[in-house]
């Protein structure tokens, strides 16, 4: 499982930073979610995944005795997620409303020179 | 010790906005509110880095859960410092986007968008964990992208695509980086980190980390290579909003830096040389782009990249007497940063363009306007005792003494090339003879005065604060100096944050 989250992850990120490159815009913002869903599951992994062992103290004890699952990535992820929708939706109005203005999904193309911006 | 109090700084401005949002429509009562916030928060503010600055480092438990384990509020001198200057140049914008903003602008939603942002701004100085910054962050970058885009212009729709795309990732960078940090110490409070970094046995996997977050701030605070974004944003938003970001948003990334670096890794040589070299090309890549911009606010963009440049390379030396050159630097710069383009604004009010052959006589039509402005002027290029100058002599000091003439070359450098710049633009603005052919309004000469109050008294408070840290400089380096103390032993916050 582990593993094969390893190769999800770098699969996403290099999948994310390519989209990036390009000169597109609708890419950079598929690139943009990529790389941040890739963030989410490296918290996941990184918080050490273990299955079937809540975080519940025993009754009759005072301390975790054994190996436990950490609840604190999964609301890390929860927060990032919330985040990245917001941000990715802001993103997205604004990419439309460049696209209608311009005319043009080249990132190239969105550079005013200086003598024309009044 | 606890003390709730420290984050009424930020709860100030959340009430502002969402008591502005139950105003929506009706601009006059936003006005009003604004100013009675910011002018709320300035006081909190101030009676926080009272209290700090005489007593002992304040914090506040969230929902009273105790330090490694919830989420804490930490003021020590640094936070407490740069939250009094936060609410400052709050203060000299709200009162300067009481007119200087378009109403269409404050119709839809400009002053709450404002208070969020600077709430953000509060959260992100005064938070001890490390995730908590992190959401700060993303307070902040929220609220600023839809400042830069409201009006809906070609330029600022442009600027605000490139703007958007490396902030997200940069806080991408940022998000991976808290993940690994996660991952190989299990805590997310900044003081537990600092005690945790130096137990974790593969430190090759912890300089790879920093260099996360090398990236992450890099690009939030502006540093070369990952500058481009600024100058290509920064000029198109109203001149209120433009003082706000120049003035402040690279700021947190840069307190960032410090707090990060300062406390939770500690730089090795290779980072410290990775510091210095970045900030060796930032300041000369941005003195070298204000040389060839006439757009006055487009030369500002370049003059705060070359200035953050100044403060990375106090970070980078790692002595005392270079963080107190910083931190004044830092200090100095979040006031004449903001001031710089509160006066783009009233310029653009005066004449209608901030293109400078296109400007000129200003001097003969405002005499004393001008020479405020001169004032702030001339604090930037550091004529002493003007602010400018004392930042300077320290960092000169640091990088001669650690033997780094590529630094002070690079300094002086970029030192005369503020100078020039700002004096062909006291040339070409002030002085230069009004072209006949050109057909310029003046927005500023029909204002009633309480209008025209409303657009100088701002520049006027914030030059007498510019004017208050260079002129006593004597209470300004000890400020520092006790800022750098906290920085290069930081067992007091660690202490103070853990065991109460």
């Amino acid at each position: 499982m582990e593993l094969l989250l390893v190769f999800l992850i770098g699969l996403l990120y290099s999948a994310g930073v390519y989209l990036i490159l390009r000169k597109s815009m609708v890419r950079l913002l598929l690139g943009t979610m990529l790389l941040g869903n890739g963030t989410n599951l490296l918290i996941f992994l990184l918080g050490n995944i273990v299955k079937g062992k809540p975080p519940i103290i025993k009754a009759d004890l005072k301390i975790f005795m054994d190996i436990y699952a950490d609840p604190i990535p999964q609301a890390l992820i929860l927060t990032a997620i919330v985040i990245s929708f917001g941000l990715t939706s802001f993103a997205i109005v604004l990419l439309k409303r460049v696209y209608a203005l311009v005319g043009s999904d080249d990132l190239d193309d969105l550079n005013t020179p200086e003598e024309e911006d009044l | 010790m606890i003390d709730n109090s420290i984050i009424a700084t930020i709860i100030v401005h959340l009430f502002t906005a969402i008591l502005q949002l139950a105003f929506w429509r009706k601009t006059v009562t936003q006005r009003v509110l604004s100013i009675v916030g910011v002018t709320i928060g300035f006081l909190f503010s101030l009676s926080l880095f009272i209290k700090v600055y005489n007593g002992e480092i304040l914090k506040m438990n969230a929902a009273n859960w105790e330090a490694p384990f919830g989420i804490v509020f930490v003021a020590d001198l640094f936070s407490s410092t740069l939250v009094l200057l936060t609410s400052i140049a709050a203060l000299a914008v709200s009162l300067f986007s009481a007119v200087g903003v378009g109403k269409s602008r404050m119709l839809y939603g400009y002053f709450p968008i404002f208070h969020f942002l600077i709430m953000g701004l509060n959260g992100a100085f005064l938070t001890g964990d490390i995730f908590n910054l992190y959401v700060w962050f993303e307070v902040i970058i929220i609220s600023s992208f839809v400042l830069l885009t409201l009006g809906g212009r070609k330029q600022q729709l442009e600027g605000a695509v490139k703007y958007m795309a490396l902030n997200i990732l940069a806080s991408t960078f940022f998000l991976t980086g808290i993940g690994i940090l996660y991952g190989i110490t299990g805590t997310l409070n900044m003081a537990d980190l600092s005690l945790k970094i130096p137990l974790v046995q593969d430190q090759s996997i912890v300089n790879l980390t920093a260099m996360f977050f090398i990236v992450g701030f890099g690009i939030k605070s502006a540093v070369f290579p990952l500058y481009f974004w600024l100058p290509s944003s920064y000029h198109t938003p109203p001149s209120a909003v433009a003082a706000t970001f120049g003035g402040l948003l690279t700021k947190v990334g840069l307190y960032a830096m410090f707090r990060v670096f300062t406390l939770i890794f500690i730089p090795n040589d290779f980072t410290r040389g990775v510091l210095i070299i970045m900030a060796i090309l930032t300041i000369l890549t941005g003195a070298f782009g204000a040389v060839v911009k006439h757009d006055i606010r487009r030369l500002f963009s370049y003059l705060i990249v070359c200035h953050i440049g100044f403060i990375v390379g106090g970070l980078g030396l790692y002595t005392k007497v270079a963080f107190m050159g910083a931190i004044f630097y830092l200090i100095h710069d979040i006031l004449v940063k903001t001031n710089l383009f509160l006066i783009s604004g009233l310029i653009r009010k005066m004449r209608g363009t901030l293109d400078t052959p296109k400007l000129g006589g200003l001097y003969s039509e405002y005499p004393k306007i001008s020479l405020l402005m001169a004032l702030v002027l001339f604090s930037l290029v550091g004529i002493p005792p003007l602010s400018g100058f004392w930042p300077k002599i320290y960092l000169f000091e640091a990088s001669f003494n650690a033997n780094n003439y590529f630094l002070v070359g690079s300094l002086i450098f970029a030192s005369f090339i503020t100078l020039y710049v700002i004096a062909k633009l006291w040339s070409e603005v002030f002085w230069k003879e009004t072209s006949k052919t050109e057909n310029l309004p003046d927005e500023f000469k029909i204002m009633n005065t309480f209008n025209k109050t409303l657009l100088v008294l701002p520049i006027g408070i914030l030059t007498a604060a510019t004017l208050y840290i260079g002129l006593n400089a004597e209470f300004t380096v000890q400020l520092v100096d006790r800022i750098s103390n906290e920085m290069l032993d930081p067992s007091p916050y660690i202490k103070a944050v853990l065991n109460n």
